[in-house]
């Protein structure tokens, strides 16, 4: 579905991204890691057109930059990390703009299946007490769900998420994973997410990048990436003598 | 979960177009020569229909020729400028720009002096020149600030946006001022393009004012999703699949269109665009679809009031329009700033 080939990003000197090359397949769950400043998110934002790059990006077999962003928009949707409001839009309002890419440009008019996308999205992201509500009253996580729900009445194909479970309690971390794993359960559906959390990393995702200082470090099932040689070197620490260290505070 | 409407319902277009008219002829009837409101409606819809105009107690020229052109321009220029500021402060996320406090009416103004001063004209076209040059440096004004704000804060956060435009406004202004002293014969007086007034505005400029707004007006109109889209953030706009880069463009060059249009009619009447919007969101939310028609309406009313009262405050001298909507709009930018800054996101 996604084929990066040699992707390459550079502000001025600083080299962000260093060749990374990588390719996400119907349902995979391809988790990005790699310590602060490795350049997961700039993946992200390359691919979703937001920041300049050289090297190849294939969406469903076409380069990306040949897509109208609408087109695009169906395709591939994108969480991302911050999000901040100066204005006070319903939380209804904001979730319905995910419907944009169906009913693009100033002439179309919205379509019956937009309201079924709308509903189900609200649903499973339980934000149906809250549509009315203005989002500058919203916390962090629930601001959170708020754009996953657009995401969702969206209905990409491919979902790039930049630690979609950032803000979010054990509960609702716990509730998102859930739900991607069913999303990603119907055919021809594929997840990137960047990831903090090694743990659930390795419990939900299929395959790995493995990124440092905008190099690739190592790529391909998860299993084999996320091991214990690989974050040790990437983190610079023991990363499992850490992990086993905070795990057993649970076990005394 | 049911459907709301976002956009006007038909009662609330009532509404406000009853209020822009009550406004209307009570600003026409108002003035150095009171005209009893039922006589002004009356002559005003005699004109209309062409029927024997009525008998009244002053000269009906000056309610045809001399008042009702000036208040139709306040009222269009109003409309024009409150919806420049509300698609502005929708495309930069930011509740404080708008034409004056980003230097665009600044500008445009200089444009237009440029034009005056050296004579640019167009052969067939009169006052087009004048025209065209404000709403070329209008345009170039915005490109201008948005290049310089996007280079030093690529967020473009609320505070280094106006700080660019108000050091841009003060630079242009410099130029301007320069240029009047050199060409005091020909361009007329400072205070014209720092504090704009609507004196003395004919039918003619009062039908331009009216097509741009049409035209342009219905361009920002139509674009309100989109403009919701931005107001939320530009990238999450190109995430649902807006041509973000078309959408700016587009908006931009209506913007400065609208803005270079008014101001080379009434001068730089500043912080209209601030003030209207403003206000109209605490009645109507966030949501352009309301905002924008809520604005035409809001801005209309706001201007001729703030006519209303340059005209009477110091009868029979008279103030400039753009004194009182600085005013009024330097305290509002106070309290808007204040909030903003509250809930931290400025």
């Amino acid at each position: 579905m996604l084929k990066v080939k040699d992707l390459t990003v550079r502000y001025g000197d600083l080299t962000i991204l260093d060749q990374v090359s990588f390719h996400v397949e119907e349902g995979d769950w391809l988790m990005v890691a790699g310590p602060n400043g490795a350049g997961k998110s700039t993946i992200i934002n390359a691919v979703a057109q937001g920041a300049p790059y050289t090297g190849s990006i294939d969406l469903a077999g076409r380069d990306i930059r040949s897509y109208k962003a609408h087109e695009r928009a169906r395709l591939l949707g994108i969480l991302s990390q911050h999000h901040y409001f100066n204005y006070s839009f319903t939380v209804e309002e904001v979730i319905r703009l995910g419907r944009y890419a169906y009913t693009p440009g100033i002439f179309s008019r919205p379509r019956e299946e937009d309201e079924t996308y709308v509903r189900e999205a609200v649903e499973m992201t339980g934000l149906g007490p809250l549509l009315g509500q203005s989002v500058l009253t919203l916390s962090g996580g629930e601001i959170q769900r708020v754009f996953l729900a657009q995401l969702l009445a969206q209905n990409p194909s491919l979902l790039l998420l930049d630690e979609p479970t950032n803000h979010l309690d054990l509960v609702y971390q716990k509730q998102t994973f859930g739900l991607l794993k069913e999303w990603l359960k119907s055919p021809g559906r594929a997840i990137v997410s960047v990831v903090h959390d090694l743990g659930p990393a390795r419990a939900y995702g299929s395959r790995a990048l493995l990124l440092d200082k905008g190099r690739l470090e190592a790529r391909g099932p998860i299993q084999e990436v996320l091991t214990e040689e690989n974050l040790n070197r990437v983190y610079g620490m023991d990363v499992f003598a850490w992990m086993r260290d905070m795990l057993s505070q649970w076990q005394r | 979960m049911h459907k709301r409407r976002e956009g006007f319902r038909p009662f609330e277009y009532l509404l406000f177009a009853g209020l822009t008219f009550v406004t209307f002829a009570v600003s026409v009837s108002l003035g150095s020569v009171r005209v009893p409101l039922p006589d002004t409606v009356t002559l005003i819809w005699n004109a209309l229909w062409r029927l024997p105009l009525p008998e009244t107690a002053v000269s009906p020229s000056i309610i045809l020729a001399v008042r009702l052109p000036r208040v139709l321009s306040v009222a269009l220029t109003g409309a024009a400028l409150s919806l420049c500021g509300g698609a502005m402060q929708g495309l930069l996320r930011n509740p404080l720009a708008d034409g004056s406090t980003l230097g665009v009416s600044s500008g445009a103004s200089l444009g237009a002096v440029i034009a005056i001063a050296f004579g640019i004209t167009m052969p067939s076209l009169p006052f087009a020149g004048t025209m065209v040059m404000a709403i070329l440096f209008a345009f170039l004004s915005l490109i201008i600030i948005l290049a310089l704000a996007y280079r030093l804060d690529y967020s473009l956060s609320t505070n280094t946006i106006i700080l660019i435009g108000v050091i841009y406004s003060m630079f242009v202004s410099s130029i301007m001022s320069f240029i009047i002293t050199y060409a005091s014969d020909r361009v007329r007086q400072i205070t014209f393009w720092t504090m704009g007034s609507l004196n003395g505005s004919s039918y003619g400029n009062a039908l331009i004012l009216l097509g741009a707004l049409l035209v342009f007006g219905g361009v920002i109109l139509l674009h309100a999703r989109e403009l919701n889209a931005f107001a939320i953030g530009e990238d999450n706009a190109r995430h649902i699949g807006i041509n973000t880069r078309r959408v700016k463009l587009t908006v931009m060059i209506s913007v400065s269109v609208l803005i270079g249009v008014s101001v080379s009619i009434g001068g730089t009447i500043g912080f209209v665009g601030l003030v209207t919007p403003h206000m109209v969101r605490m009645i109507t939310g966030p949501n352009h679809k309301k905002l924008f028609p809520a604005s035409l309406f809001g801005g209309a009313i706001f201007l001729m009031l703030a006519d209303l009262l340059a005209r009477m405050l110091l009868n029979p001298v008279e103030l400039p329009l753009g004194v009182v909507t600085s005013f009024v709009g330097a305290i509002v930018f106070v309290f808007i700033f204040h909030r903003a800054r509250k809930t931290g996101h400025a």
